[in-house]
């Protein structure tokens, strides 16, 4: 995984790639992700166009508006800030987000994306954590079912 | 001897070259970082800082600036310590001055420089391997030192530890050169239990105070140490000095020391020199990289041996002591070499002057900010190619 630093890292648009490859992964950058998590207009202006046309779009859709995108492309939105708000905590967003791109894109187990939620928040907030995951999983399959 | 488990994180994690470099300094016995924190090294004394309490008496100190950090571990060495200091590009500048102390003084310890863009200020989020010969020789005087380039998170913890084995082994300060983009850069490390990694002791006389000279070499030409409060008497000084570490400024102990301070580098580079070859042996092409700029050299080699061009790659580990002997022979067996570095040639100069002629060599440069593009290597492979024939 690579992420930008910088002044991205404090408030402007900023990115994280993750490569998965079963041999050696060895260009370090994504050359033309096939998944894409969009959580900003900002960012969806300045990320979409690398997107490969036959990839997959994962919106925060209250604060995107997907336009543009050639029409191969699968665009899945979730309402993530208010159903994290309904929560109790708005900060839980990229959870639910993780939830749902775990159901949508199907790449990683979801007792994988389970284990790695529980691992990686800080120590007592695991349940929120994991319930926010859960919602956005939850709406995740609803949307590929209605597909 | 084995490392002691208690700096050691046992496990698979996934973390960034950065995380995996303070892995590798606790493992290989360092209990002491003095820094003074500068992207995109932050994130080693970030976790050292947090993980030291934990970890049999280890100290984090942020220091004035990048003089005191460089100056400090050398004290902290001098009492007993494993010790090293981080910093990138304009920290590194800094530091020039007490790298050579630690040279003149044989002092082991470790620098890290996690390559930015520059000069000056630079590109402080983004990547370059542009301070690889201000590290063999940015300090003022005659010296060698050792310069490791890791290429991925899991080398960035194992050469860390070779760094640390090496600074003791031949008591020099070493210098682990790596890049933004490694330093940053998340994937799994494997970070073995503590009694499959192998870390170098200080090499403590065995004279009695007495007997013993401080500075007076063994075979390998390295002599041996002492630790400040042992009984031994403690001298250690910039300036030109005899066998009892005191000052005597003559031109037969300046060729004394200085001789073999170059010498025990240069005399042991065999043992030294460390490198990985992949399909050199029927190559006509050979790139010579290090560091990250070996990941996109496999990528542009893929696609040139498509087109047809037998390509294979050198990739230094070690790249200061230089290997010069090996790029001799595979000049002298007509492959033409390319050196695809994150600059506009530093270890070119040292491959085209030991290629002495035999073979064309063509620099692959970048100016850094982020890595080469992978057609820009192939155009250089092909442009090495037709040279050649």
């Amino acid at each position: 995984m690579t992420q930008a630093f910088g002044p991205e890292a404090r408030g402007s648009a900023c990115s994280a790639q993750v490569i998965v490859a079963d041999g050696a992964i060895r260009y370090p950058y994504v050359k033309r992700p096939q998944v894409m998590v969009i959580m900003s207009q900002e960012a969806f202006t300045k990320f979409s166009p690398e997107l490969d046309p036959n990839g997959m779009i994962l919106i925060e859709e209250e604060l995107v508006d997907a336009k543009g995108l050639p029409p191969t492309v699968r665009v899945f939105g979730i309402p993530a800030t208010r159903i994290a708000e309904e929560l109790g905590r708005k900060v839980v967003l990229n959870m639910v987000m993780a939830g749902f791109f775990a159901a949508v894109s199907g790449l990683v187990s979801k007792d994988a994306m389970r284990k790695a939620v529980e691992t990686s928040v800080p120590k007592g907030t695991e349940g929120l954590n994991l319930l926010a995951f859960e919602k956005g999983y939850e709406y995740g399959l609803g949307k590929v079912q209605a597909q | 001897m084995k490392a002691d488990p208690r700096g050691v994180l046992t496990g698979s994690h996934y973390i960034d070259g950065d995380f995996a470099c303070c892995e590798g300094a606790l493992a290989a016995g360092c209990r002491f970082i003095a820094g003074y924190p500068i992207t995109p090294s932050t994130e080693v004394v970030e976790r050292f800082a947090r993980r030291a309490p934990l970890v049999d008496g280890a100290l984090f100190i942020q220091m004035e600036d990048e003089l005191a950090a460089s100056i400090a571990i050398q004290g902290a060495v001098w009492a007993g310590k494993k010790a090293m200091t981080v910093t990138s590009g304009p920290g590194f500048s800094l530091m020039m001055e007490h790298i050579g102390l630690a040279a003149m003084t044989e002092t082991p310890c470790v620098f890290v420089d996690v390559q930015r863009g520059g000069p000056s200020t630079g590109l402080p989020t983004l990547p370059s391997q542009a301070d690889m010969m201000q590290a063999r020789w940015g300090s003022h005087g005659d010296y060698e030192i050792i310069a490791l380039c890791p290429n991925s998170p899991q080398e960035s913890f194992d050469l860390t530890v070779d760094a640390f084995n090496l600074a003791e082994q031949y008591r020099v300060p070493v210098m682990l050169m790596m890049d933004e983009c490694v330093g940053h850069m998340m994937e799994r490390v494997v970070i073995p239990s503590a009694d499959k990694i192998e870390v170098t002791p200080r090499r403590f006389t065995k004279l009695p105070p007495g007997e013993y000279l401080p500075f007076k070499p063994g075979e390998d030409l390295v002599p041996d140490m002492f630790k400040a409060g042992d009984g031994y008497r403690l001298h250690v000084t910039g300036l030109t000095h005899d066998f009892r570490g005191y000052p005597a400024m003559n031109p037969e102990v300046q060729e004394q020391l200085v001789h073999r301070l170059v010498n025990k580098i240069r005399l042991n580079a065999p043992k030294i020199w460390r490198y990985e070859e992949t399909g050199v042996e029927d190559a006509d092409v050979v790139i010579v990289t290090f560091g990250i700029t070996s990941r996109v050299a496999v990528e542009a080699i893929d696609i040139a041996r498509k087109k047809g061009i037998k390509v294979g790659m050198l990739r230094l580990i070690v790249v200061w002591p230089f290997p010069e002997q090996r790029i001799f022979e595979l000049a002298s067996q007509g492959k033409a070499l390319v050196v695809a570095e994150m600059n506009y040639g530093q270890v070119f100069y040292e491959v085209d002057r030991s290629a002495r002629g035999k073979a064309p060599v063509v620099l692959a440069g970048h100016g850094g900010g982020t890595v080469h593009n992978i057609e820009d290597v192939v155009k250089k492979i092909e442009e090495a190619y037709r040279c050649r024939s």
